[in-house]
């Protein structure tokens, strides 16, 4: 179905149901979808699981959701950074359940998610508690342990430009999850810095094209 | 004379080969690149998606959009190339990187690794592409020290924290000695301060 731009995050972000997954782009804060997390928080859903590199930095974005006790697990390969004191507190606190997984395979998972593949070998983790009593696998003389893919009902993600279509581009190290989550979520909102018109992004240029895209809204 | 962090940086960068792919880990391995020969056309990879990543901008010139792995801002170098985080942990596992150095907590006698988790059970476990890293660049080079503030050896028969990869390091850059870890033995390369009898009794292994 065609994108459609919203005038406003509200919008973007309508109907997501308590106990969604949610996919949030973001490495730090670096592509980190915060107008539309902020209006994930104003729209109420809760019992959420989200899926993200990080739990959270500072006050806002992600950490303002998790400190609105939305959140009832995190999927992600770096919760522990020197501001994730929300995310802590939640955890040791055990209001909150954690599945630490490899960056690389949390990428891949996605990856797989958005290109309906089954599920998958990797040879990361193998040997470690990440991969203790999961099946393994040995291939060519390699041992790999078997992944599944992940999908979300929702992806909210960051870019830098969109045009009507939904055709994204980023900026930078902010593109980070974006590209993989955009195409592994039933829903998938992107906040953009700015909503061109169609045909002025270079076609070569375009990271996400809009078929991936649902929702638009410029912050 | 043991070495300090920089002087263990300064090694490390003498045995990165000209031209080289290169992931710096968080932390110490950081200080790599100001030891790096600006014609030695090595290319720095970030994990969240950059290849030809310059050293960390100045504070007026940050960007927010343009990051290290550790958050810090950085610039980008003539050559740059962004890319989405599929793509950058397909070129580590896929063995498209020729070095990662990495820190550690300990490596065993084989090579194994563990850098990511204590094991403490009130620690936050956080494995960021610590294992992605360890698996996947063709030469993993720890750089740490050789001793934890305890006195334990970190250099250890068998890791006791757990593991990050296995088998997988090739190289130790330590404040005392570096090592090449063949996976049979443990080679000494170097010594600073400290005689190969010494070492081989400090850390209770054999050593070649």
């Amino acid at each position: 179905m065609s994108v459609t731009i919203c005038d406003t995050a509200a919008q973007a972000v309508a109907g997501v149901s308590d106990g969604s997954t949610v996919l949030v782009g973001g490495f730090g804060l670096a592509g980190m979808p915060v107008q539309l997390i902020e209006a994930l928080i104003e729209q109420g859903a809760t019992g959420l699981t989200v899926v993200s590199n990080n739990a959270g930095n500072g006050d806002t974005g992600l950490a303002a959701l998790l400190a609105q006790g939305r959140v009832r697990k995190v999927m992600c390969s770096f919760p522990r950074q020197a501001d994730s004191y929300i995310f802590d507190d939640l955890y040791r606190s055990g209001r909150i359940e954690l599945e630490v997984i490899p960056q690389g395979t949390l990428a891949e998972r996605i990856r797989a998610g958005g290109a309906g593949i089954g599920a998958f070998y990797s040879p990361t983790g193998v040997g470690t508690p990440l991969a203790q009593g999961r099946e393994t696998r040995e291939l060519d003389g390699r041992t790999y342990v078997l992944e599944y893919p992940i999908t979300g009902d929702v992806a909210l993600i960051g870019a830098h430009r969109s045009d009507r279509l939904g055709n994204l581009v980023y900026r930078k190290t902010a593109r980070n999850f974006g590209p993989v989550m955009a195409t592994a979520a039933a829903l998938v909102a992107a906040q953009v810095s700015e909503v061109v018109a169609t045909g002025a992004l270079d076609p070569e240029a375009v990271v996400t094209p809009g078929i991936y895209v649902d929702r638009v809204v410029a912050v | 004379m043991s070495l300090d962090k920089h002087q263990m940086a300064a090694l490390v960068a003498r045995d990165i080969p000209a031209g080289a792919y290169v992931n710096l880990g968080i932390g110490q391995p950081t200080l790599v690149a100001d030891h790096l020969a600006p014609d030695s056309g090595v290319v720095l990879h970030t994990e969240n998606g950059m290849l030809s990543m310059g050293p960390a901008a100045p504070g007026d010139a940050a960007d927010p959009d343009l990051i290290n792995a550790g958050k810090v801002p950085v610039t980008e170098l003539p050559g740059a190339a962004y890319f989405h985080h599929a793509d950058s942990f397909a070129m580590m596992r896929g063995g498209h990187l020729d070095v990662c150095v990495l820190g550690a907590f300990q490596v065993s006698v084989t090579g194994d690794l563990a850098n990511w988790h204590t094991g403490d059970p009130d620690a936050i476990p956080a494995v960021g592409g610590a294992m992605d890293l360890a698996i996947g660049a063709k030469s993993v080079y720890v750089m740490m020290t050789l001793f934890a503030r305890d006195g334990s050896p970190k250099l250890v028969p068998a890791c006791t924290y757990p593991l990050t990869g296995v088998g997988c390091v090739d190289r130790v850059y330590t404040d005392l000695a570096t090592f090449t870890i063949t996976g049979d033995a443990v080679i000494v390369r170097e010594t600073f301060g400290i005689s190969v009898g010494e070492l081989s009794d400090r850390l209770a292994l054999p050593l070649r």
